[in-house]
């Protein structure tokens, strides 16, 4: 069994292992006692070449967290993130500079994500140039070849980020990302900003593109049916944690873990006759600044007893790939 | 997809310098402060071939000679004569080329000083931001004309000490400015995006975060240009700035203040030409602001 979740269709891409990220938060006045946001608290996942990992949590989990970590626009408080072997974590500013065009990232607001100063074709050759692409002529014929790429026209080459609607803006921030030719995108809540329409638009374009250049994804949503649409694999994160992985239709067809059932029975299926006989959670997520002892899921857990508080639940496979973090998960299915 | 874009189609743009020269030279309001701005240079660069009078000449006999418009005046003595019978006109003048050389100066020093200390404070934050912070605040809380007093007594009043001096005066307020214009931009998502295609700090501070707060300072560069000349004008009052007998526009006011109720013009002109050029660069700054702006709609 291996020890980290992941898919056994190829040797992986990423290895994220036992990854923290604590952010050190002001206690008392001058600040004499420092408490720690655990913003990620101990995550372990895979992405194998090509493959979609959808990561899936209410706000304030720390997907977001999680995401900037990978593309190392955060650096890791603990934990290594390996790369094809390499472990990023650790890698020095120039190195890191270096290694940069193998992970790129997508973000979620298409209005803040392009300098409104700079044209199109600059924002698309700047990441050429700083990875010498090459001599002007080839970064411009690259430029154009983007555009085509995500659907834009060459003329939009000369334009400002404000002269386009929300979908071409998205789609401008997807071709800086393929710019340098990455391995893996990681989308942070690519569409939650666009919308309903321009939603569907966007999602195909990112899945004709993983098909034609073999990216994999770590896509970041709280939409489930665009997860469900797009992904191979879902993790689902509370508080920091990882809680349940699995490949896609596995998991929504039998979810396994208290706070996955409640997530996925909050989806709307629109089809009268099927009973909500599902969970429906009570109060708010707990502060990550002290988040409860043990599972952190126990104080909303309807079906949480004196133990779950006790020690913290290991992610175990219960099914070939599909993972749990729950220690009574025999009892409750 | 829908083309939300209309206007012509440019298969080749032209060069950002030219498209803002162009721009602004649309605007009329451009096109008058530009004359204006254009002929307060050249007397600043040769006031000689204006100058009706020598500005040193003084004479008993002509002193406090209302404008010739006026009832009174004396042909030849446009603007009148102060209270050594010097040629009012004459002395503005030549009084230009001091004022501006000192007051742009002293912006421009002003300006670096506090760029350098705003963005390095608003883009690293933590210590270095907390050291500039404190610093700010020291220079604040004490009164820029006790502090200029204390170093120009230290240091003597010539003109590169008034100059360095004066700019300094004015790098705390540019430095918070910028800091807080950084701040609100280092967040955005494009900063990161930078980040992300492997571009370095500096990098990101010239391409990615100046040319975003770049109208918050032009806004405050020519602000700071009137508080410049009116600094000016303090110090040579509290004869800590240029040298009596060289004219400055400010000086020429301090001159005039005794004699406002018999000759009002000995002050009101130079304050004039304070005010016009004051007015100039305003405008001007502001016009240079917007045709900076992609965002602003210039077809």
């Amino acid at each position: 069994m291996p020890s980290i979740p992941s898919s056994d269709a190829g040797p992986a891409l990423m290895e994220v292992r036992g990854l923290r990220r604590h952010f050190s938060v002001d206690g008392g006045w001058f600040g004499q006692n420092p408490r720690a946001l655990k913003a990620v608290d101990g995550v372990d996942f895979s992405i194998i070449k090509g493959e979609s990992l959808g990561l899936v949590g209410e706000s304030g989990c720390g997907k977001s967290t999680l995401g900037r970590n990978v593309v190392r626009l955060d650096t890791p408080t603990e934990g290594a993130l390996l790369f094809e072997g390499t472990d990023i974590a650790t890698l020095s500013a120039s190195e890191l500079r270096r290694f940069r065009r193998e992970i790129q990232i997508i973000f979620q607001n298409p209005m803040s994500s392009l300098n409104p100063r700079m044209t199109v074709g600059n924002m698309l050759i700047e990441p050429l140039r700083l990875h010498s692409y090459g001599d002007r002529a080839s970064c411009q014929r690259r430029v154009h070849e983007l555009l085509e790429l995500v659907g834009l026209k060459s003329e939009h080459y000369n334009r400002y980020p404000h002269e386009f609607s929300g979908g071409q803006r998205q789609r401008i921030g997807i071709a800086r990302a393929l710019a340098l030719n990455p391995k893996l995108i990681v989308c942070d809540e690519p569409v939650s900003a666009l919308d309903v329409s321009i939603q569907s638009q966007i999602i195909n374009l990112l899945m004709d593109l993983q098909d034609e250049l073999g990216l994999s994804y770590l896509f970041i949503s709280h939409d489930l049916s665009v997860v469900e649409h797009m992904c191979d694999r879902v993790a689902v994160m509370y508080l920091g944690r990882i809680v349940e992985i699995a490949p896609t239709h596995e998991l929504y067809s039998r979810r396994l873990h208290p706070y996955t059932r409640a997530l996925l029975s909050a989806v709307l299926v629109p089809d009268p006759a099927v009973q909500a006989d599902e969970i429906i959670l009570e109060g708010g997520v707990p502060s990550p600044i002290d988040p409860p002892k043990g599972c952190h899921f126990s104080t909303r857990c309807p079906f949480a007893k004196d133990d779950c508080s006790a020690s913290t639940p290991e992610l175990v496979e219960q099914h070939p790939g599909h993972w749990v973090r729950c220690m009574r998960i025999d009892e409750i299915t | 997809m829908t083309d939300t874009v209309n206007g012509p189609e440019r298969a080749v743009r032209k060069s950002q310098f030219h498209l803002v020269t162009t721009r602004l030279r649309r605007k009329k309001p451009v096109l008058v402060c530009g004359t204006l701005l254009i002929i307060a240079i050249i007397c600043a660069l040769v006031p000689g071939m204006f100058a009706p009078h020598d500005p040193y000449e003084q004479s008993l006999l002509l002193r406090l000679k209302p404008p010739s418009f006026m009832d009174g005046g004396r042909e030849g003595y446009f603007l009148g004569t102060d209270h050594l019978g010097r040629d009012t006109l004459s002395r503005i003048i030549y009084g230009a080329r001091i004022t501006l050389l000192v007051s742009l100066l002293a912006v421009a020093v002003s300006t670096i000083a506090g760029i350098a200390a705003g963005v390095a404070a608003g883009f690293y934050g933590g210590r270095i931001d907390s050291v500039i912070l404190r610093l700010i605040d020291m220079q604040l809380a004490f009164p820029v004309i006790l502090l200029v007093i204390a170093v120009v007594a230290v240091v003597g009043p010539s003109l590169t000490n008034l100059i360095i001096i004066m700019g300094l005066s004015g790098w705390p307020r540019m430095a918070r400015i910028v800091r807080g214009a950084v701040l609100s931009v280092r967040g955005l998502e494009y900063v990161d995006a930078a980040r992300a295609i492997g571009a370095g700090s500096w990098r990101i501070m010239a391409y990615h975060i100046m040319p975003n707060i770049l109208s918050a300072i032009i806004v405050y560069a020519s602000f700071e240009l009137a508080r410049m000349i009116l600094l000016e004008a303090t110090l040579s009052f509290l004869g800590l700035g240029v040298q009596p007998p060289t004219p400055t526009w400010g000086g020429m006011i301090s001159d005039g203040r005794n004699y406002i109720s018999l000759a009002w013009w000995v002050a009101f002109f130079p304050g004039l030409a304070i005010g016009i050029i004051i007015l100039t660069f305003n405008i001007l700054g502001d016009e240079l602001r917007d045709a900076l702006d992609p965002q602003l709609n210039h077809e």
